[in-house]
């Protein structure tokens, strides 16, 4: 369904993606992990067509999104859904009306349909009787289900999630990684999940990619992730600090 | 030596791309305010922050303003024993450049920092990129009722701000140093023309532009956090007065 081919991201002379390679199959929840600062974002931005490769390909069913602008593009990106690091909620609206500004922009429905769908999807994240609240009013964990529920009221074919989970306590961590399992499951959709959570995202994701130095230094399950032969990932997956030092202490 | 001319070229070139950027960035928000639909709701709080917002600001400057006229104006006037004609005086200063100059210059201090600071806010918090993820301009959304909003607000500020400083030099002129209530304000009747009202008017509008402009562009190309806020929000405050500055300049020598 996305085919990301030979992809280069610079910024400033400084090379961030090097030649990233992957494939994401239709209805998959398919990671994307690594150290911080190694371009995972960046790489989920390119998915939308938010930033533009240097070269490379980022192809949906076939068409480059990288090469797509205007109406194209728009359309292409209405097929997406993106959950953002944060949540990007709209400070100056309640969580209601964020939720439903995507219904009362992009669709036709009545006031009536739109209350109804918003009160439902806030219902299915366990937002029940807090629309009415201000972002800044809730907690980080509600902000980021409250976005997720702004992506999932337009029924996306293919959800990014860029680092859900950062900031919460592992209860939270619990309960997003659960949702995005749920939402797969409900809606069908394909999602990309960008995440330094190990091991938590080895039950989620039914296969890995891990990013270092700019390029997928393996793609493959949770199964032959956690078993790689490759030193770094070792190191990443049994989370030993570089150089070590564990190793030494021994 | 070699290096010196190469930064003053890097310098050049930097200068030529951003107001190339700039210009791109005017255009797509002109093309995004006459393209319907227009956000009447946004539009509306804009109207209401922009212009509803800064009118104590301009009354309370305009008032200021017109008085100081009032005295300045007056002294100079009587050593030529023209004191009556303080009222075309103060009206003509007010209404051809001080009243949308300097009305232009609060509204940037007031509303145009407050702008850049939000979309800037919007921006480093991803809700910029949350509109582009739902294919949504942010150009539509931010942009145009933001620029649609300083065209309306600030001539009409502008006239607000020209009214309020010829009563102000009229408590002074009037009240407190006799001049003839009848002379202030027949003389402004007499020399105020149509053409004086609408090139003050056509500076308001233009300065509106201005300012709506580089303060929406400052805050969309905000960068590093709070930091990026505060560098943005001053540049935009700076580069919006010295721009009314520059383009009052410029329009006064093909209006006089």
């Amino acid at each position: 369904m996305i085919e990301v081919k030979g992809l280069y991201k610079s910024f400033n002379g400084q090379e961030v993606l090097k030649g990233v390679d992957f494939s994401v199959d239709k209805g998959e929840i398919f990671a994307v992990i690594g150290k911080s600062g190694e371009g995972k974002s960046v790489l989920l931005k390119h998915l939308l067509g938010l930033l533009k490769p240097d070269s490379g390909q980022v192809l949906v069913d076939g068409e480059d999104m990288s090469a797509l602008s205007g109406p194209a593009l728009y359309k292409l990106r209405d097929r997406f859904g993106y959950l953002f690091q944060g949540g990007a909620l709209f400070d100056s609206m309640s969580i209601f009306d964020n939720v439903a500004f995507p219904l009362r922009e992009k669709t036709k429905l009545k006031p009536k349909e739109v209350t109804e769908r918003v009160e439902d999807e806030l219902a299915k994240v366990g937002l029940s009787g807090v629309g009415h609240k201000f972002p800044a009013e809730v907690s980080g964990g509600m902000k980021k289900r409250a976005a997720f529920a702004r992506v999932l009221v337009m029924r996306p074919e293919i959800v990014l999630f860029d680092e859900p989970t950062t900031g919460l306590d592992p209860i939270l961590v619990d309960s997003v990684h659960n949702l995005i399992v749920w939402g797969q499951k409900e809606y069908g959709y394909t999602a990309v999940v960008v995440s330094h959570e190990i091991p938590e995202i080895f039950g989620v994701a039914g296969r890995l990619a891990f990013l270092s130095g700019g390029v997928m230094l393996q793609v493959g399950t949770p199964e032959q992730i956690r078993n790689s032969d490759i030193p770094i990932i070792k190191r990443f997956v049994r989370a030993t600090p570089e150089g070590g030092f564990l190793d030494e202490q021994a | 030596m070699f290096s010196f001319f190469q930064s003053i070229g890097a310098y050049t070139i930097g200068g030529v791309r951003k107001t190339g950027h700039m210009t791109v960035f005017l255009g797509t928000t002109l093309y995004w305010t006459v393209r319907p639909p227009l956000k009447v709701g946004r539009l509306l709080r804009q109207i209401s922050f922009t212009g509803a917002k800064s009118v104590p600001l301009i009354v309370l400057t305009g008032g200021f303003t017109g008085m100081i006229l009032g005295l300045q104006v007056y002294y100079t006037l009587r050593k030529f024993g023209a004191d009556a004609y303080l009222g075309p005086a103060v009206a003509l200063s007010l209404i051809r450049e001080l009243g949308p100059v300097l009305s232009a210059l609060m509204i940037t201090g007031r509303a145009g920092s407050a702008i850049a600071a939000e979309i800037g806010i919007m921006r480093i918090t991803e809700q910029v990129d949350a509109l582009e993820s739902m294919s949504l301009s942010p150009f539509r959304y931010l942009m145009a009722p933001n620029l649609l909003a300083g065209i309306i607000a600030f001539p009409l500020l502008g006239s607000i701000f020209n009214v309020v400083g010829i009563y102000g030099g009229y408590i002074v002129g009037v009240k407190l140093l006799g001049v003839s209530s009848g002379t202030y304000f027949s003389g402004i009747q007499d020399f105020i023309e149509f053409n004086d009202i609408t090139d003050g008017l056509i500076k308001s509008l233009s300065f509106g532009v201005i300012m709506i402009w580089i303060c929406t562009y400052e805050g969309y190309y905000t960068r590093h956090g709070a930091e990026g806020v505060s560098k943005a929000t001053t540049t935009a405050v700076v580069m919006s007065s010295i721009l009314v500055l520059v383009w009052d300049y410029f329009l006064n020598s093909v209006m006089v």
